[in-house]
């Protein structure tokens, strides 16, 4: 147990991609508050699983790369890999809040064709940390 | 080897050399298409940058393989990036940017074939549809092997040494 909480940071701090700075938490308290409203993963499940039609018709859907099982691995639309989505099955998701903001704000441009509210924000992460 | 030999084997390399070199306008083009080994490869993604942003949903496509006027064209439309948003910070996407022209195509990036019979005053987007491409795949792919890559654009399905730029025989 030891030699592992030794070579943990040392594996993290390997990887210069992962950088992490912030935890689904302390994520969803962030959105949460900006948003003024709780959180509901309920809805946040819905969001993710729901086809959209307002974005660009090659992904209507956040499982369009993510399938409708975020603990599972995803697929670009290229073929190429996702590793999953939700920090029990990723621990490395949701812990870097520039990769979370770059990413929700590229992708609900793609599937709603406009940025993702801050509660909308907090609801997919509640949804997503609750897997 | 003794001095004399290795003298006369100079001689001779230089003389061979000096051959190619008068026949070399000529010849290039197909020496450099036949050519086996080391420069057979394509210089794989070397920029931290680039390797990490362009290396996520699809490998990190070497710059060599488009030229300038390609790259500027996906680097000024992330936002729409075939059918994606693939959007970055300015700062970040000015720097990809740089890497990719000056190691592009037309900058010695490849071979003088990945600009052959490209439309330079409208260059595709894309690798796949460049001529040299569409010459090495239309006819060697089944549709089956295409299926299971997902995508003509998943270069790394079939050639398991792409990411360290080696695309021959896989
Ligand atoms: C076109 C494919 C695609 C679609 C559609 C898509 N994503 Fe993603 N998403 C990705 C890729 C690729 C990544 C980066 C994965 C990686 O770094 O391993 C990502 C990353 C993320 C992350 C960052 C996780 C982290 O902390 O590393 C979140 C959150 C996310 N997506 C949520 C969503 C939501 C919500 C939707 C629907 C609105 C969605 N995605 C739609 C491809 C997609
Ligand atoms: C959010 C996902 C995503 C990111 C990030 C991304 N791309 Fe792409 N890229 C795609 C998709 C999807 C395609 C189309 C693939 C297909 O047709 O199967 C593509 C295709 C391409 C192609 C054409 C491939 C071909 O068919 O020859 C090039 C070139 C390219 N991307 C360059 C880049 C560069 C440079 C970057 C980094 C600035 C980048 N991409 C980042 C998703 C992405
Ligand atoms: C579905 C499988 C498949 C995919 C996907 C694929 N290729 Fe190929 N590629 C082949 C086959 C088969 C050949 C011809 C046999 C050979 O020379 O390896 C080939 C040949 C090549 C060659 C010529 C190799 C030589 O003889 O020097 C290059 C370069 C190349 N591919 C690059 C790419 C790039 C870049 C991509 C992605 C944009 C790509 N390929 C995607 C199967 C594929």
């Amino acid at each position: 147990m030891k030699a592992h909480l030794l070579i943990l940071p040392a594996l993290l701090m390997a990887s210069p991609a992962f950088a992490a700075d912030t935890s689904p938490a302390e994520l969803l308290a962030r959105y949460s508050a900006e948003a003024g409203t709780a959180a509901d993963p309920a809805r946040g499940r819905e969001l993710f699983l729901a086809n959209h039609s307002g974005g660009k018709p090659e992904t209507p859907s956040c499982t369009t790369c993510h399938t409708d099982d975020p603990r599972a691995a995803g697929k670009a639309r290229t073929g190429k890999a996702i590793d999953p989505l939700a920090p029990s099955a990723n621990p490395e998701r949701l812990t870097d809040s520039a990769k979370v903001e770059k990413w929700l704000g590229r992708n609900c441009d793609s599937v709603l064709g406009r940025a993702c509210t801050p509660g909308e924000k907090a609801d997919i992460v509640a949804w997503l940390s609750s897997l | 080897m003794n001095r004399s030999a290795f003298t006369f084997a100079t001689l001779l390399a230089l003389g061979v050399t000096a051959i190619g070199a008068a026949l070399a306008p000529a010849l290039a083009p197909a020496l450099a298409d036949g050519r086996r080994g080391e420069g057979h490869r394509v210089a794989p993604v070397t920029h931290q940058a680039t390797q990490e942003e362009c290396g996520v949903c699809h490998m990190a496509y070497p710059a060599g393989f488009l030229p300038q006027a390609s790259w500027k064209a996906v680097m000024g439309d992330l936002e729409n990036h075939f059918g994606e948003n693939a959007a970055l910070d300015e700062a970040v996407r000015a720097d990809i940017e740089a890497y990719l022209l000056a190691n592009a195509a037309d900058a010695g990036g490849w071979r003088p074939r990945a600009l052959r019979g490209v439309n330079m005053a409208n260059p595709p987007l894309r690798i796949s549809e460049l001529p040299w491409f569409k010459r090495e795949h239309d006819r060697e792919i089944s549709p089956r092997a295409l299926e299971k890559a997902g995508s003509i654009a998943n270069c790394a399905a079939c050639h398991r040494g792409a990411e360290r730029g080696y695309f021959e025989e896989d």
